[in-house]
């Protein structure tokens, strides 16, 4: 059984349709003892750091994730949920999970992509440029396009954890995978058929990576 | 580098499509939810929902179309049309939408701009804005001015002047319709387009005016804008959403073309 972490940051109903639409069960849960009942978890988030870092340590549900980790069961993090299992965002300069190394950074103001400025947020579909193979990915053309509305994106200090890069007028980490965690910075449940072979893939993996 | 996005535009009453769809068999389609899935299956980028409805009856209606669409199409789309608070955006989005646009309710009250975007984030709010081309004036320098009820009513607002204050808010992007274009099917209001796009930070969806792919192309290459909104051209079934991709991926214009 999956399980959707509720930790009022945004909406999770369209996580909740896209696990419905592949046949999956799940659960949306902000308690502790009912994550502990599931296969693998989904963190997504949409919204500040800063109020969900202050609702995650309400529950405990960081400290949660570290163990979570340290168990070897799958995790993926989904657009916020992917900036704050990282140190630190300088979205409302807030100290993060510390899951991966790195911070999360405001883009630019000034992007330019063929000397014409570029719009914050990033918002729109874009490509992914995968670095390895990797089962959560596996199946997934290099054609294939993506859904993201962001102002913030990952800064990792390890790159070797990079798994994909993103170009908008910077080249940017959109999806990082380490041991039992995937996380990507786009919107799987909102990105069509390959967004949904991204949610399927997760459902099946073990947690390795390889 | 990122797409340009097609957004078909689907006018709801009551939970019904305000004008029939035609498709397979030519038979008449009134539900949106099926239309919304056609034209996810075309390769729409996202879709929007303008809901006329005017008793609150229908609008409970609507609420169940929202469902139904999150349950179907994976893309993104987004409601307007009687969001008059933050309470309408909350019961819109919780039901399944990613965004919610305000038009003349944030010209009544632009704090509903900051109080929907502090609820839910900038992503989720759009300003929708109605404009017609007006003398440049001390009131208007821009010559265009915001009107509302469809166009029957002059605001005395001008139109950048309102997309910069908009962005300010919290506005997370502009769909901005030409009354004047909308309906001619004779192309887009360029100048307006790159006017607003190129004075604001957020994404612009330029909207009135489509009649042909070649429309496309160039409101999101001289009009400068991100996204372009589509209705006639789709609903009679004139073009495809993936007739206009393949139109526009020969021009250069880059689009996503898996889905």
């Amino acid at each position: 059984m999956i399980a959707i972490i509720d930790y009022k940051a945004g909406n999770i109903t369209s996580v909740a349709c896209a696990l419905q639409n592949i046949g999956e069960k799940f659960i949306i849960t902000d308690d502790t003892k009912e994550l502990e009942r599931a296969s693998h978890v989904i963190f997504p988030g949409v919204g500040a750091a800063g109020d969900a870092m202050v609702n995650l340590g309400q529950k405990k549900l960081d400290a949660w994730l570290k163990d979570w980790i340290k168990a070897g069961k799958p995790l993926m993090g989904i657009c916020l949920g992917t900036q704050i299992i990282l140190d630190y965002s300088e979205e409302n300069e807030t100290n993060c999970i510390g899951l991966i190394r790195g911070s999360t950074k405001l883009f630019p103001a000034d992007l330019k992509e063929s000397g014409r400025s570029l719009k914050i947020p990033h918002m729109g579909w874009n490509n992914v440029e995968l670095k390895r193979s990797h089962p959560v990915f596996e199946g997934i053309s290099k054609d294939a396009e993506f859904y993201f509305v962001h102002s913030y994106y990952p800064a990792l200090a390890d790159d070797s954890v990079v798994l994909g890069v993103t170009d908008y007028g910077i080249k940017f980490c959109s999806v990082l995978a380490q041991k039992n965690l995937v996380a990507m910075q786009f919107h799987p449940e909102k990105s069509g058929r390959p967004g949904l072979q991204i949610l399927r893939n997760f459902c099946a993996w073990r947690g390795n990576d390889l | 580098m990122i797409s340009k996005r097609i957004i078909p535009c689907l006018d709801v009453r009551d939970g019904k499509l305000t004008k029939g769809i035609k498709f397979k068999g030519n038979v008449d389609i009134g539900d949106p939810v099926e239309v919304a899935r056609e034209y996810y299956e075309q390769g729409a980028d996202e879709i929007v929902f303008y809901d006329i409805t005017a008793s609150s009856e229908g609008r409970n209606i609507m609420i169940d179309v929202v469902k139904r669409v999150a349950q179907t199409i994976f893309i993104p789309f987004s409601v307007g049309g009687g969001i008059r608070n933050v309470e309408d955006m909350r019961r819109v989005i919780m039901a399944g939408a990613e965004k919610v646009s305000v038009n003349s309710a944030a010209v009544d009250d632009p704090s509903i701009i900051t109080e929907g975007a502090r609820a839910f984030g900038s992503q989720c709010i759009v300003l929708g804005m109605d404009v017609k081309k007006v003398k440049v004036s001390e009131k208007i320098p821009s010559g265009y001015e915001i009107v509302i009820h469809g166009g029957r009513k002059y605001t005395g607002i001008d139109a950048l002047w309102w997309a910069k204050e908009a962005q300010s808010l919290g506005a997370g992007e502009i769909c901005l319709n030409s009354i004047d274009a909308d309906g001619t099917q004779e192309g887009y209001e360029l100048n307006l387009t790159s006017l607003i796009s190129d004075n604001v930070q957020i994404p612009v969806i330029a909207s009135g005016g489509a009649g042909k792919p070649k429309d496309l192309a160039d409101v999101l290459t001289k009009g400068r804008a991100d996204a372009a909104l589509i209705a006639s051209m789709v609903h009679y079934r004139t073009y495809t959403i993936t007739e206009i991709k393949q139109y526009l991926k020969e021009h250069e214009i880059k689009t996503r073309m898996l889905w």
